[in-house]
């Protein structure tokens, strides 16, 4: 690949783009979220500022600027502003490898919509949600505060032990498209061959999983007010709050992403090579990428739907569906996987 | 009839301690009947009223909104006894007693009044029971379906003797009215 400056130029504007589209993203999560809350709730959700409330959001974030910057007295004052750092930028690391879109012709050039594809696509997210671990532990820690650290411990125990589910889930995947690059991946999914349908239990764990990762209801329990007040988060205050919270609804959105992307064909949408082909290649990959935002869009609204629908779990719960349900599980799975990809050389050795 | 069988509400129910089936066990059959029913509220009439642009239907029976009687001759009732203040579970009521003086006579009814009458309508609880203990008669709750109007001051929601006493004409025109009948 030629490294020139319009590749430079190229790169940089599907960065800005893709950070600026989770920022958005994740603000107006926070605004979705309220108002599927109320509609779940026959209520009608936060409707002043702006029409149907959508500056609610600016609102939120005007108001967390100009809260008091509090310390609690802890003497861990640098890990304490580390903490919320971590947590936020990994949550925005993770849509480096997201394929957008196929390409765009621009210029007279191809423009890959992605920021970079890398052949490890998946491990890399993997490593960078287990790092956003820490983003909450030294939050938790550096607070000096029980219930933080209990907060904490929770969290990091919890998503330790789903890593592990979902890592086993995602095998299972893996065996089946033999490369771990996003791009790979979604390129085998076209038209309607989603691996969803090839790998429906796959799909299943790896949904629960990251319902657990993104530390979402019903595995909510490092922030469980009944018990532990805010959680991880309680001494936190104005902005390094927001960035928390933030946070949680950026890596809400890239999860949803990932799980498009893996499962439901990324920006696949039927007929799209017809129209590629037919109508011209910008227009087919618009459309593509307004499949992907779709799709998106209802992981997101899913992620909220089962957050009002479905209670908490209790700990040992948690622990019992992690290590002893879902981990076998996945077990199996890559076990019947592999017995269906090895069906034809099993056959003949059995000599049928 | 035994006791087990006995059931006022007709909707008594054998609490059952059947082992629950694998399928049950797995509780995803629940969890996609229970999204389907936060689903349906999702489409449902929503029940919120947009307060202040909406009001409320009040019963007919509904208090609220104190006012400061005045008598037949548009004199102001309240002696500032302190009875109301007193008797205000919520302590929203504060007031200031003055002498009344000779040319005043036909403002106040007693001879002594008061001078500064506030309710603070965010502590208050429109329980009426500073209508109960008033002697004189002085402060009633009203019919006005009219809530306390919004507003982002704290101030605006502490209601002085110029939103509290009835005005003069109204006073006159009920007198008029009690001497016709
Ligand atoms: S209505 Fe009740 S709460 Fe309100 S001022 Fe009267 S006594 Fe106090
Ligand atoms: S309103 Fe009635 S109870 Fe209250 S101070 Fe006046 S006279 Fe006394």
């Amino acid at each position: 690949m030629m490294v020139d400056g319009a590749f430079i130029i190229e790169k940089s504007v599907v960065i800005v783009v893709v950070f600026a589209v989770t920022m958005i993203m994740a603000m107006y999560s926070t605004w979705a979220e309220r108002k599927v809350a109320a509609f779940l709730q026959d209520r009608v959700g936060p409707n002043r500022a702006g029409w149907g409330g959508l500056l609610q959001p600016l609102a939120d974030g005007m108001k967390l600027f100009s809260k008091e910057e509090f310390f609690p007295n802890t003497p861990n004052k640098f890990l304490f502003v580390v903490g919320p750092a971590i947590a936020m930028s990994t949550a925005l690391m993770t849509s480096a490898v997201i394929p957008w879109g196929d390409k765009l012709h621009v210029f007279g050039r191809d423009v890959i919509l992605q920021a970079t594809d890398i052949n490890i696509a998946l491990l890399y997210i993997f490593g960078v949600l287990s790092v956003g671990v820490y983003g909450i532990m030294i939050g938790g820690w550096a607070s000096n505060n029980k219930f933080s650290l209990m907060g904490a411990v929770r969290a990091a125990s919890q998503m330790v032990s789903y890593e592990v589910a979902m890592g086993l889930s995602m095998i299972a995947l893996l065996m089946m498209t033999g490369t771990m690059s996003l791009k790979e991946i979604s390129l085998q999914q076209q038209g309607m061959n989603w691996n969803v349908f090839y790998q429906p239990l796959s799909f299943l764990i790896f949904l629960i999983c990251s319902f657990a990762e993104t530390n979402r209801t019903p595995f909510d329990l490092a922030e469980c007010e009944s018990e532990l007040i805010g959680g991880y988060h309680t001494e936190y205050s104005s902005m390094k709050m927001g960035f928390y919270l933030f946070a949680e609804y950026a890596s809400m959105f890239t999860s949803a992403t990932i799980i498009s992307v893996l499962f439901f064909g990324g920006y696949n949408y039927p007929g799209m090579q017809w129209m590629v082909e037919n109508v011209g290649v910008n227009i087919g990959n618009v459309l593509g990428m307004v499949a992907l935002f779709a799709k998106v869009c209802f992981f997101i609204f899913f992620y909220m739907w089962v957050r009002w629908t479905i209670p908490r779990f209790r700990y040992d719960q948690l622990m019992h569906l992690g290590w002893r349900i879902l981990i076998p599980l996945s077990i199996v799975n890559i076990m019947i996987t592999g017995v269906v990809i090895l069906r034809h050389q099993i056959a003949a050795y059995f000599g049928f | 009839m035994s006791i087990e069988t006995i059931s006022l509400s007709g909707r008594k129910k054998m609490v059952s301690n059947k082992e629950m089936t694998f399928w049950e066990r797995l509780y995803l059959v629940a969890i996609v009947k229970g999204l389907f029913i936060t689903l349906k509220h999702l489409f449902r009439k929503k029940v919120t009223i947009h307060y202040p642009e909406q009001v409320r239907e009040m019963s007919p029976v509904y208090r609220g909104q104190h006012q400061l009687k005045r008598d037949e001759q548009g004199r102001e009732n309240c002696t500032a006894c302190g009875l109301c203040a007193l008797s205000c579970p919520a302590e929203a009521i504060t007031m200031k007693a003055a002498e009344r003086k000779a040319d005043e006579k036909h403002l106040y009814r007693e001879e002594k009044y008061a001078s500064i009458y506030e309710i603070n309508m965010l502590r208050c609880i429109f329980c009426g029971l500073c209508e109960e203990a008033c002697p004189k008669d002085a402060i009633y709750l009203t019919t006005s379906k009219v809530l306390v109007p919004s507003s982002y001051e704290r101030e605006d929601f502490i209601f002085g003797k110029d939103r509290l006493v009835m005005p003069l004409d109204v006073a006159i025109k009920n007198a008029q009215l009690n001497n016709a009948n």
